[in-house]
């Protein structure tokens, strides 16, 4: 486990360097129409030939895995840390706020995500840049992906609260912040690092539902989500295999994550 | 001599031709949705329409290959002067699929249901565009009157889309005077029509047509499965497909692909020019000036968008009208040509000039504007894109957006607050007076700007007055020059900044026979009654 564990470390670190430096890997803009060549096989120019618009597909795979790897674990902070505050303070405050904030969660859960993402998208200005449209993507992910992770963090918190630690701080005379910082927020550390990194696949497969659905980061700029929405007419896949590229490329990516967060909470 | 025999001799063949023609079997197609309604008067949708079409008998048919109106029930008619009324002489010793005699009185019927308020009927208000009654009045067993409140241009035209019913019939509208009657309804699943017994056409050596016994439709949503199932001969034919479909079709069995040329269907875009929209008043001006929309429309490559985008099976658009409508469409008219040297002379005019490569008005605001349009129609998401980069040569910035369909909509007909807007018009109609809707100020699909109270340009003010001459005028000919003016101000002002015509692109299977596929709805069986399957296909099951 702990080789596979490397190995899937190393390839997130391959991926990594070449999607942020994609410059040294290939000369064409990602934005770029080559209109003469729509649809091209792979070639020496193109590594994974050009996609309906002509497009250099090895560089929107390399962009797009940046877009996809960098705004992910972002709104995965931005979930942990909405998750951390909200499910932290209900789980160490207790009472008739936890059971408040729970119904609130359970609520929250509740709602139809991708719905609810589709209308807070089309709630939002039309005339934004692309990159801005990328921040507001995953910034809604985050935001609205944290339900889940604060049910985990108040259970732990509401299990911390009543151990023997806590109890013997408070009789030691500490209370409010300090009983917080010092005693709980530690202690809810792992629990909290394991929800950050679970969250980066869900986040990564959300914004590829959102594209594929013609709703996630506008064009020109690629994501995942956007390159996989070129598999979904079986007529052209069939004679264009590297289209399949950017699949596999997720698929090891997300696999990746899971192996280092299972591997992560293994006991030692 | 020789021009006599060779006449004949063409006569004897058709005979023979119409004499062997293989009978039975069951042709086999795809709906993509369960039809809604069997009342024909009723139809709304596609599924609904192609029922109708293959069961309605009806008063006179538009020929969907010649363009031209066919006698059916009526074996005649005549309009009035005033082009108020027209009168059908009726074909004798017609029965409806149920045996029930057809006479004037169902003629009657039928147009009292269309006009009962209480149906509801979506056809009401194209014979009675502004209220009144319509009278009926029979002149004997074989002959009626019909009288509309006012004068109606391109009457005949339209009685082409009424499917005349049975005042008599205890199985009302499911007796039927079309080449098949509804015999089989699995909700959901598929429906089989079968060949209707008293259908009084034959054919030139007298056998009764329709020549197919049965037809089987099959609701199937998913057009990657349609495909498949027509490949491995599961289905007859894919009515409509698009270019990577056709791609496809052309690769794996070229002689099922079948391209009639340009459709009637427009893809277009337009900027926003309410009065009232929440835009800034600096991009409002852009937006209403002519020169900034031809500058626009001259720098987008259409030739690529045609290529590119749908494959080559698209040609640049010209205006309104699409050359597929042989009559209407105005020939002198070209497609823009791509030139944004003249594109930047145009905005030079209105203070426009080009900063570090980005384009900026007189007030130094620099150019820059949303295009949206429906996410999930991959061929106007292209379109799309491949204008964000043409119009970079002139120095404008285009952000695209993808919206669901129901906030796209609620953006461009309530709020208007959207820049500009990319989608599509499909036309089913060849006559202008089914775009009335669409080009008269003061209506609510008028969309660069709906629902005006007068006028809000000399230009709209002269389309309007040229759509309510052609619709009042009854002489085709005189319709015709005021319609060529309309869209020669609709190509100098580019309210629409049309972009392709695509092609009307179909998928037959060789063992139908007589198929030959037209731009017009519906495409493939519009000659249903004269489909036959090949032999081997029509005595299998």
């Amino acid at each position: 486990m702990k080789h596979a564990r490397t190995i899937a470390i190393a390839f997130l670190a391959i991926v990594g360097v070449a999607c942020l430096l994609p410059g040294i890997f290939s000369a064409s803009d990602y934005a770029h129409q080559f209109r003469d060549i729509p649809n091209a096989a792979a070639s020496h120019e193109h590594w994974l030939g050009t996609d309906d618009l002509g497009r250099d597909r090895f560089s929107r795979v390399l962009y797009g895995t940046r877009v996809s790897l960098l705004l992910a674990p972002t709104a995965a902070l931005i979930a942990s840390l909405l998750a951390a505050t909200i499910g932290g303070a209900a789980g160490f405050l207790g009472g008739w706020m936890e059971r408040l904030v729970m119904a609130g969660t359970d609520l929250f859960l509740s709602l139809p995500w991708l719905f609810l993402l589709i209308t807070v998208r089309a709630l939002l200005p039309l005339n934004v840049a692309p990159l801005t449209s990328v921040i507001i993507t995953f910034a809604l992910l985050g935001c609205l992906g944290w339900a889940a992770a604060a049910r985990v963090v108040c259970a732990d918190a509401s299990s911390l609260r009543n151990s023997d630690f806590i109890l013997l701080a408070h009789a030691s005379g500490s209370g409010g912040w300090r009983l917080l910082w010092r005693h709980l927020l530690p202690n809810l550390m792992p629990v909290l690092y394991a929800q950050f990194w679970i969250s980066i696949p869900v986040f990564i497969l959300t914004e590829a539902n959102l594209g594929i659905l013609g709703l996630g980061v506008s064009e020109p700029m690629p994501s995942w989500g956007s390159l996989l929405r070129e598999l979904e007419s079986y007529s052209t896949i069939s004679s264009n295999p590297w289209q399949f590229v950017p699949l596999l490329l997720f698929i090891l990516v997300v696999s990746c994550f899971h192996m280092v967060v299972v591997d992560r909470e293994l006991p030692a | 001599m020789k021009k006599h025999c060779s006449r004949l001799l063409i006569a004897v063949l058709f005979v023979l031709g119409s004499a062997f023609a293989q009978t039975g079997g069951e042709l086999r197609f795809c709906l993509r949705s369960e039809p809604k309604t069997f009342n024909p008067l009723l139809v709304e949708e596609d599924s609904s329409d192609t029922v109708r079409y293959l069961t309605a008998g009806v008063l006179v048919r538009l020929n969907r290959q010649t363009q031209q109106l066919e006698p059916e029930l009526a074996t005649a008619w005549k309009t009035s002067k005033d082009g108020a009324t027209i009168t059908f002489t009726l074909r004798q010793n017609v029965r409806f699929s149920d045996g029930t005699p057809f006479s004037a009185q169902d003629v009657a019927y039928t147009f009292q249901q269309l006009m009962d308020p209480n149906l509801h009927s979506p056809l009401t208000d194209q014979f009675r565009p502004s209220g009144g009654n319509v009278q009926t009045k029979i002149l004997s067993s074989g002959k009626i009157a019909i009288t509309f409140p006012a004068p109606i241009a391109g009457l005949d035209k339209l009685i082409d889309l009424i499917a005349i019913m049975s005042g008599k019939s205890p199985k009302k509208e499911m007796a039927v005077l079309g080449p098949y009657y509804v015999a089989e309804n699995k909700a959901g699943a598929y429906l089989v029509l079968q060949r209707n017994p008293n259908y009084w056409k034959h054919d030139s050596s007298g056998r009764q047509l329709p020549y197919i016994d049965s037809v089987r439709l099959d609701i199937q949503q998913n057009r990657d499965l349609e495909l498949l199932r027509l490949l491995r001969g599961e289905i007859h034919f894919v009515n409509s497909i698009d270019a990577e479909y056709f791609d496809k079709v052309m690769a794996d069995k070229p002689s099922m692909a079948h391209d009639a040329g340009p459709s009637l269907d427009s893809e277009h875009m337009w900027f926003n020019q309410v009065a009232g929209s929440p835009l800034p008043d600096y991009k409002k001006a852009w937006f209403r000036s002519t020169n900034f929309r031809r500058a626009v429309s001259e720098s987008i490559n259409r030739e690529d968008l045609a290529r590119v985008a749908f494959r080559g099976h698209a040609r640049p658009a010209v205006g309104m009208v699409s050359p597929a409508n042989q009559f209407w469409f105005n020939a002198k008219l070209h497609p823009h040509p791509f030139d944004q040297a003249s594109a930047l002379k145009r905005l030079a005019q209105d203070g426009f000039h080009l900063q570090g490569g980005v384009l900026r008005d007189k007030s130094g605001n620099v150019v820059e504007f949303s295009i949206m349009t429906n996410s999930g129609n991959k061929y106007r998401e292209r379109m799309a894109t491949m204008i964000q980069q043409d119009l970079l040569g002139i120095g404008v910035k285009v952000n695209v957006v993808t919206l669901d369909f129901p906030s796209l909509i609620e953006r461009i007909t309530r709020t208007f607050n959207y820049e500009a807007c990319l989608l599509g018009l499909v036309n089913t109609d060849l006559d202008p007076a089914s775009l009335m809707n669409v080009w008269v100020s003061s209506s609510e699909n008028h969309q660069w700007n709906p629902s005006q109270k007068a006028p809000e340009t000399a230009w709209e003010a002269e389309i309007d007055r040229l759509m309510k001459a052609q619709a009042s005028a009854l002489d085709d000919r005189k319709r015709k020059e005021y319609y060529d003016r309309v869209q020669e101000i609709a190509w100098e002002q580019e309210p629409f900044i049309y972009l392709v015509t695509k092609n009307m692109l179909s998928a037959v299977s060789p063992s139908v026979r007589n198929a030959t596929p037209v731009v017009l709805r519906p495409q493939v069986y519009w000659n249903i009654d004269r489909l036959t399957l090949h032999p081997e296909v029509a005595s299998s099951k």
